[in-house]
């Protein structure tokens, strides 16, 4: 079976040569035959390309030790669904998986893809086969997953008991979708560049793939985040790790492509800069891949370090960002650019947004580079953490939040602000009666934490106030609005979703950061600490056994306003002997939308046991509001308009008829 | 305005918004950035009290000693000279004597490192690379301590 595997990737290697020659000398040729060999071969690479991925996978299940990897990430004693997630818990296996996410986007274009014109489809399929033979080769010749051991040891060296959690099985799967799936974007571009051509149409097929990997990359940070919280027992929900900030530089490049593949594609400007935002997006992605996977940065995400393996990347990343920017230098001149428009319009709203997202996109690649190149150069180490984001990131991202809820409500080509405004003065009013209420009665609020609460309140009510007005509340009867409502197109409900959930995000981080509390002690069993207005009862110390680990669990009770007892809150230390490896399981109680979070430190000589709490209020909304950003994107998606190849039907009787794809 | 006129003034915004962004980037990385030093490196380097640095190193043996409720004390080492760190809240999972850990925080007026966040290896296999790389260049690197 792992031979099978390891034939099946060297194959899916070599069709996905074919797949970059044959369809782009087709396109080139103006040969309908040669062009057609793309979507076939792109499914079988796929096809082959996932039974490498099961053959590996099935090793992992059966701890089959005389594979290398599995020898090295896996354990036979550790629970089936940490021997299944371990597949991709290791540098050679997470390879495998961005290959896989890699040809199923390239298989979705050669399926769902049949109407689009024949030269732009092979020229986009030749660029997918591009990036995949360039990480095939890398993987088969630096990182290969299938290399057996001879003598196969009896036992395997346990996966890193960090990784050994629920979160594998989720983040990096949904962070590579996203990832991976703005390579389809950047495909499309290169193609769009190969032909010297663009137009709207264009952007109609690439803005659902941008929503896709949008969505998912959310999901992937989102989870990530609250991964790192429960996981690590630092209680912290964003560090401003180089890691971090290699997932956030796409998302944020992303989102701007998100917004202004909208101007291009309703008003048909923009286009040259959404071509190279496309680029950019992906260029992102594959630099944040040199940075996880080259072993530059130590982190728990730098599975190993070798040297060879970084070389590989950072000569991909040069050929493709380099590659696609001279093209880009050469034929952007050849494409047209679009019709005019007034700076006050939601053609200039969005272009704000992007001018504001790519100078922060930029903030944060500086913040993330400069470091490693001071060091290459002159030797001096320096970390650059959250002092440095607060200063650069913070003031970019605050006027930027202040518009949001300006843009949908400005018409194109030419807005009127002061109607926007007037539609926006009762969330504006709620706004600052959010901020005042915040500084006046909640003791220990500042000034930044009233102007967050103010900003959070002015997103999510301008969020809505979106809704309010398209459905023509107050200028039509109630049943007339509710009609309005339900066939508001779903992008509006999508953008209005998003929007939302950035406040709720915002509200969350303002709540945790501002006003949440925290306590630092060592405790003996029976005595009581209070935070917060919420009491705990430490009760003790037991041990208990798990599957590949012993762990000392600390139980705390939560005591009710009452007295009562309300429920047990543990945290233990994990020990796992293979790999001599202490862990810490944090407790976490969530009481509404805040946590009481409870990390347990060491004991002390006198049977006392170093406690760390913290209280969070709000903390739920950073992930919460991510997941709202997930389903605005989602509903978005469920827009006929995007569906490609529907052409616009008015009717909706034409509608219920046309088939989905 | 003229047409051309509009146009170089959205330009000029523009530009003087992204030169904003790239002054306060600047100021920020002069700032804002901590340095990593290994304490034979500080005799060297004036660092004064109150500046956020990096300490990385080796915990000295036999210097572990927990004080009052969740204040420990430490030494970080190179083998060459030593440094008192004390540190309030609970150490990484990883904390051991002669393992390679980071420290961040500031020197107090009485000469000790005062760390708010110690930070030490991920898991058994590495060591912090700053370390890894400040006791290779010091010649004092084994093997055997990674």
């Amino acid at each position: 079976m792992v031979e099978t595997g390891h034939f099946a990737l060297v194959l899916a290697f070599a069709l996905s040569l074919v797949q970059m020659l044959v369809p782009l000398v087709g396109a080139r040729t103006g040969n309908q035959r040669l062009m057609a060999v793309g979507g076939p071969v792109t499914v079988t690479g796929f096809a082959l390309t996932a039974l490498s991925f099961a053959a590996l996978a099935s090793a992992y299940a059966g701890s089959d030790f005389s594979v290398a990897s599995v020898w090295e990430n896996s354990h036979s004693l550790q629970p089936m669904i940490y021997k299944i997630t371990g597949t991709w818990g290791n540098h050679e296996g997470s390879m495998l998986l961005w290959v896989l996410i890699l040809t199923f986007f390239g298989a979705l274009v050669a399926v769902f893809g049949n109407n689009l014109p024949a030269t732009l489809k092979a020229n986009v399929l030749a660029v997918q086969g591009m990036i995949g033979a360039a990480f095939f080769l890398f993987i088969l010749a630096t990182s290969n997953p299938f290399i057996r051991l001879n003598p196969a040891p009896i036992e395997g060296r346990d996966l890193n008991p960090i990784l050994q959690d629920l979160g594998l099985a989720i983040h990096p799967p949904m962070l590579y979708l996203g990832y991976v799936g703005f390579s389809i974007c950047f495909s499309f571009s290169v193609a769009a560049l190969i032909e010297g051509r663009i137009d709207a149409s264009w952007a109609r097929w690439v803005r659902p793939w941008t929503l896709v990997a949008w969505m998912f990359l959310t999901g992937g940070i989102a989870m990530g985040s609250y991964w790192a919280y429960y996981e690590l027992g630092w209680g912290g929900f964003w560090f401003w790790d180089p890691v971090e900030n290699a997932s956030f530089m796409p998302w944020l490049a992303g989102t701007a492509l998100l917004h202004s593949a909208i101007v291009m594609e309703k008003r048909s400007t923009l286009k040259i800069w959404t071509l190279l935002l496309a680029i950019l997006t992906f260029s992102l992605s594959l630099l944040g891949t040199f940075l996880v996977r080259s072993g530059v940065l130590t982190s728990v995400h730098a599975f190993a370090t070798d040297p060879a393996r970084g070389v590989f990347i950072l000569c991909i990343l040069t050929l493709f960002i380099g590659g696609s920017l001279a093209l880009f230098a050469l034929r952007a001149s050849r494409l047209t650019a679009g019709g005019l428009f007034h700076p006050i319009s939601r053609e200039g709203a969005l272009v704000l947004n992007n001018l504001f997202l790519t100078t922060a996109t930029a903030t944060v690649l500086v913040g993330t580079l400069y470091p490693m190149a001071l060091e290459a150069l002159t030797g001096g180490k320096i970390s650059v953490g959250a002092p440095f984001f607060d200063l650069t990131f913070g003031p970019l991202m605050l006027p930027l939040l202040a518009i949001v809820p300006f843009g949908p409500l400005l018409a194109w080509k030419r807005g009127d602000v002061i109607a926007a405004s007037q539609r926006l003065m009762a969330a504006f009013a709620l706004a600052i009666t959010a901020m005042l209420v915040t500084g006046l009665f909640i003791d220990g609020a500042s000034v930044f934490a009233a102007l967050g609460v103010g900003l959070a309140v002015w997103l999510v009510v301008g969020a809505l106030t979106d809704l309010a007005v398209k459905s023509g509340f107050g200028a039509v009867p109630p049943a007339a609005m509710l009609r309005r409502f339900a066939g508001l197109p779903r992008s509006v409900f999508g953008t209005a979703l998003a929007h939302l959930g950035l406040g709720l995000t915002l509200l969350g981080i303002v709540g945790t950061l501002c006003f949440g509390t925290e306590k630092i002690l060592s405790m003996h069993p029976g005595e009581t600490v209070e935070l917060s207005g919420h009491t705990l009862r430490f009760e003790g110390l037991s041990p208990r056994k798990g599957p590949n680990f012993t762990e000392d669990r600390g139980r705390f009770l939560l005591m009710g306003a009452d007295g009562n007892a309300d429920g047990m809150i543990t945290s233990a230390k994990r020990f796992y002997p293979v790999r001599q490896t202490v862990t810490t399981e944090s407790g976490i109680r969530t009481l509404g939308l805040s946590q009481l979070y409870l990390s347990l430190g060491d004991e002390n000589n006198d049977g006392s046991v170093v406690v760390r709490l913290w209280w969070k209020p709000l903390v739920t909304l950073i992930w919460g509001g991510g997941l709202v950003m997930m389903a605005g994107a989602a509903m978005s998606l469920l827009d006929r308009r995007l569906r490609v190849g529907a052409p616009a039907k008015r009717r909706k009787a034409a509608a219920a008829l046309a088939s989905p794809t | 305005m003229t047409r051309r006129q509009k146009r170089m003034s959205v330009i000029l915004a523009g530009l003087a918004f992204l030169g904003a962004a790239a002054g306060l980037t600047f100021y920020a990385l002069g700032q804002k950035a901590s340095y990593f030093y290994m304490p034979a490196d500080l005799a060297t380097a004036s660092v004064p009290p109150g500046q956020r640095i990096r300490l990385g190193g080796l915990v000295e043996k036999g210097t572990i000693m927990r004080g009052q409720g969740a204040t420990v004390a430490f030494s970080v080492t190179d083998k060459q000279k030593s440094v008192k760190v004390t540190y309030t809240g609970i150490l990484p999972d990883l904390f051991r004597e002669e393992q390679g850990v980071i420290t961040e925080g500031a020197f107090g007026p009485d000469g000790v490192f005062v760390a708010d966040s110690v930070l030490a290896k991920h898991d058994e296999r590495y060591m912090p690379k700053e370390v890894a790389d400040g006791l290779k260049a010091k010649g004092v690197w084994q093997e055997s301590t990674n």
